[in-house]
């Protein structure tokens, strides 16, 4: 326990260092994610065929290859395209782009589950289609969704740890090098761990929670 | 622009021998790893079914754990930890130890939602028929959990397949480890990881449908659509 403390002591900066840097790559992946399931998730759900389409073949691209492969061609692939990015912007755009067509499938599936009744009754009131999406149908979808978001926000803080092998400086790449040079391995990616778990649990969980209550509430339903 | 574009073919063909040999190393690896996760994850969740409170919890945590932190940091605790208490770990060995418990996390809720979607009447007819707790598992509440855990289960296969490519950090000589190698090796990314992304939808988008199919075909036969 001394010895771990003394650890901590030497290399607790280092570790939060790389916090941040996972902090900032789910932040920027989680709004990327965000913007790309609802720009998705809508398309596929379009009258039209051809954005239903483009919906269809982004999202069967980014969940039938891995966020391992993507990454790597986002990074060492695209510059030969003449696209050269950051490691830091080719890893969130991966995480962000790839969580995206997850989080696509949840719009679209909490859209169609919002009974058709909603759907007559906007209809009925002679409501133009973007205002009953806007004030109608899209809250209610949005109740339905959140715990699976919930759930993806973990998986999408799980990704960004993939982002050290395009070696990002985030918390996995502080571990990887701190069990480099003192071989506490133990120590190390143990902790690493145990703040990964800390933010899920008790960050991202309680605030989705948080959030879905507020949302209850602000529907009317208690 | 179009002179950035250099795919070469016969670079291409050069390599695919060697990309295909590797696909079968990641199938072997998605293979064991969901198998030994099939079975883990049993535990999981039939150890939070034993009515002793401790355990249930203990387990619920753990499974808590391994589901939120990344698996590449389990796969490198699993593979650099092993060593310094004193056992060593292959990179296969240890990839499925870590690929089968992170899965085996996820299974369990599945197996427990299937578990839970089992109407309690079938508990106690099993009871009032004085059926032995194995032949009510068996024979009464495990198959009727089937049908509405599969769709869950299919989905954790190809996860695990799309997973495999993290195994690559601690040298699986699976498909991207492959890549990876052919591309350092000529200095030429472009086609190798291309190929892979192909080879991950050309298996992992036919596998999805036909577990899809399958779902609909076990549902079928046991009556519960038609």
């Amino acid at each position: 326990m001394q010895h771990y403390l003394e650890y901590l002591q030497i290399y607790g900066d280092r570790f939060a260092a790389g916090i941040l840097v996972t902090l900032q790559q789910s932040f920027l992946a989680c709004l990327l994610a965000i913007f790309i399931a609802l720009i998705f998730g809508f398309m596929k759900i379009s009258r039209n065929k051809f954005y239903r389409f483009c919906a269809i073949s982004y999202i069967e691209f980014f969940r039938g290859t891995s966020l391992l492969v993507q990454l790597y061609w986002i990074f060492y692939v695209l510059p030969l395209f003449g696209v050269t990015l950051e490691k830091f912007t080719a890893g969130y755009l991966a995480v962000g782009l790839n969580l995206g067509a997850y989080g696509a499938e949840l719009v679209r599936g909490s859209i169609q589950a919002v009974s058709k009744g909603q759907y007559e009754a906007a209809v009925a009131l002679n409501m133009p289609k973007i205002t009953s999406m806007r004030r109608i149908i899209f809250p209610q979808a949005l109740l339905i969704m959140l715990p699976s978001w919930g759930n993806l926000l973990i998986e999408l803080l799980k990704g960004t740890a993939l982002v050290s092998l395009i070696s990002v400086t985030d918390l996995m790449f502080e571990a990887k090098q701190i069990n480099g040079s003192t071989f506490l391995s133990a120590e190390s990616f143990g902790t690493a761990l145990i703040i990964y778990y800390m933010m899920a649990r008790l960050f991202i969980a309680p605030s989705m929670r948080w959030f879905e209550k507020y949302w209850t509430k602000k529907m009317g339903r208690f | 622009m179009f002179e950035m574009f250099d795919w070469k073919w016969s670079f291409a063909f050069e390599v695919l021998p060697r990309m295909l040999w590797a696909t079968l190393n990641t199938l072997m690896a998605a293979g064991i790893g969901y198998a030994i996760a099939l079975f883990i994850g049993l535990f999981f969740a039939l150890g939070q079914r034993t009515g002793f409170k401790p355990i249930t919890f203990i387990i619920r945590e753990v499974v808590e754990f391994i589901r939120s932190t990344p698996l590449v940091v389990q796969i490198f605790f699993i593979f650099y930890v092993g060593p310094q208490v004193g056992i060593r770990l292959s990179p296969w060995t240890s990839g499925m130890a870590a690929i089968g418990l992170h899965y085996a996390s996820y299974l369990s809720e599945v197996y427990r939602s299937g578990l839970d979607s089992v109407p309690r009447g079938q508990w106690e007819a099993c009871r009032a028929l004085n059926l032995s707790k194995a032949r009510t598992y068996f024979r009464i509440i495990i198959p009727q959990a089937l049908p509405a855990s599969l769709p869950g289960m299919g989905n954790y296969l190809v996860g695990i397949f799309k997973d495999t490519p993290m195994l690559m950090v601690i040298g699986v000589a699976e498909l991207m480890h492959t890549a990876n190698a052919l591309g350092s090796t000529y200095y030429r990314y472009l086609e190798p990881y291309t190929i892979v992304g192909v080879i991950f939808l050309l298996i992992s988008i036919p596998t999805a449908f036909g577990l899809r199919r399958f779902e609909g075909y076990i549902a079928r036969i046991y009556g519960m659509k038609k």
